[in-house]
């Protein structure tokens, strides 16, 4: 595990934001997207609980590092996130027992989350504890961006609404946010199903792509930055 | 790596280095998870019995009964053969209604459903504990999301008639939702069985709390 130039925290919160992001960039945890963005807040407990455990993970991983062997840890750090997700969703439901009634169902789901194993590979198990964590942070907050956008846009074209359910996640303090966009709309089922969330995925990755070439033609004196980087 | 012991980290690369390492993290995990587990026992059990107190709550209301819901349920056999619990309502010794665990099968997988019924064979409530529907689609059958659930109450068998305890689209009494019609049907059919359980095993769940479930120092009933 031979340690490689830490990034600055800047280029580590450009890369998890929006340069690397984790469905945007590098395509991966695909499955939990694209099973709960049916609404918005949906998104956003599914990410917020999956950021708490990237940014967890990647302490732990960068803090054991010294003792890994490269044969031995691909199990180890299943482990490692096995372990936490469950003590994590244990302490839930015993402690925070409303919050775990929501977000209950997104928390077994957080292990499949294949990005989860990706940044322990190929960050945490390279860099310190601190840029560890803080790259697990800023690739959970990049994907809640994702997820809460992808639930959006899934939202107002399937039901017409936004943040519906909000004060169930949130408090009733955060009711504000749950609108009805279109009164009376009929609904609009391929939405909300997995192939709607597909063809939303499709237009999402377009308009980053695009976006990104507008920049880079802007920027014309620094051409890479800004441009889409292959997945990994 | 062959040659692995004459470097400087070569015991890393040993055998037994990585068995041990592979070793000591599953004996840690494992250590962690019954700790979390032993720890968190207790308080999780008391907050299902606490959910389960509470939904009964919604189908039994406390005007009806003087008594510790999940005391003393009776446990009797449906149709299938599997177990029912029934939570009963009591003031003093007379049962006011009873409620159980029913499900029907949804769209995606079975939805648990508590329902109360009172003496006389009339819905006191209905809710649903646990689905599996599409969120923002078969969702509404939740309180929490929607009134749909709320039509039952007040309804027996006899209140449609038997034939019309069906959604709207199979030309019965109760409404489907736009984009959802199994969500529903589930629904209805669940709580139609759950009135014809209590209509068979009538005498047993209103009559066998007084002989089973004397209070101690109550009065005898007659």
């Amino acid at each position: 595990m031979s340690n490689a130039a830490t990034p600055a925290y800047g280029q580590i919160a450009r890369d998890g934001l929006w340069d690397n992001n984790v469905v945007l960039a590098q395509a991966l945890a695909l499955c939990p997207l694209l099973a709960v963005t049916g609404t918005a807040t949906n998104g956003l407990g599914m990410g917020l609980a999956t950021t708490a455990v990237l940014a967890a993970s990647g302490l732990l991983i960068a803090l054991l590092r010294g003792l890994l062997t490269s044969a031995v840890r691909i199990p180890i750090f299943v482990l490692v996130i096995a372990t936490l997700v469950t003590l994590v969703d244990l302490a839930m439901n015993a402690w925070l027992h409303d919050l775990h009634k929501v977000l209950g169902l997104f928390i077994p789901l957080i292990v499949t989350n294949c990005a989860i194993l990706g940044r322990a590979e190929s960050f945490a198990a390279r860099q310190p504890a601190l840029p560890a964590a803080f790259d697990g942070l800023m690739m959970g907050l990049g994907f809640t961006l994702v997820l809460v956008g992808l639930g959006a846009v899934r939202e107002i074209i399937g039901s017409g609404t936004l943040f519906a359910g909000a004060p169930l996640l949130l408090g009733e303090a955060m009711a504000f946010l749950e609108v009805t966009l279109i009164p009376d709309y009929g609904g609009f089922l391929l939405a909300i199903l997995p192939p709607g969330g597909f063809l939303v995925l499709g237009f999402l990755l377009a308009g980053k792509r695009l976006l990104d070439r507008r920049l880079a033609e802007r920027q014309t004196r620094r051409p890479t930055v800004g441009a889409p980087r292959p997945s990994p | 790596m062959t040659g692995a012991r004459d470097t400087g980290a070569g015991w890393r690369e040993r055998i037994s280095y990585q068995a041990l390492l592979l070793g000591g993290f599953s004996l840690l995990a494992a250590a962690l998870l019954t700790v979390g587990d032993l720890v968190t026992r207790d308080p999780i059990a008391a907050r299902r019995a606490e959910d389960l107190q509470a939904s009964l709550s919604q189908v039994l209301p406390p005007a009806i009964h003087d008594n510790d819901l999940l005391a003393a349920p009776l446990t009797l056999t449906d149709e299938a053969g599997r177990p029912r619990t029934v939570y009963r309502a009591l003031r003093g010794l007379q049962v006011t209604g009873i409620a159980f665990r029913t499900s029907g099968l949804g769209y995606a997988g079975p939805i648990d459903i508590l329902v109360g019924i009172d003496a006389e064979g009339r819905v006191l409530g209905a809710r649903v504990l646990a689905h599996a529907e599409t969120p923002g689609l078969g969702d509404k059958i939740e309180i929490a999301r929607d009134d749909w659930i709320l039509a039952f109450d007040g309804r027996s068998l006899g209140d449609p008639p038997l034939e019309r305890w069906a959604v709207a689209k199979d030309e019965g009494d109760f409404d489907q939702f736009t984009g959802a019609t199994i969500t529903p049907r589930a629904v209805v059919d669940a709580i139609k069985g759950a009135l014809l359980f209590f209509a068979a095993h009538r005498d047993t769940l209103t009559a066998a709390a007084v002989i089973t479930e004397p209070a101690p120092e109550a009065p005898l009933p007659r």
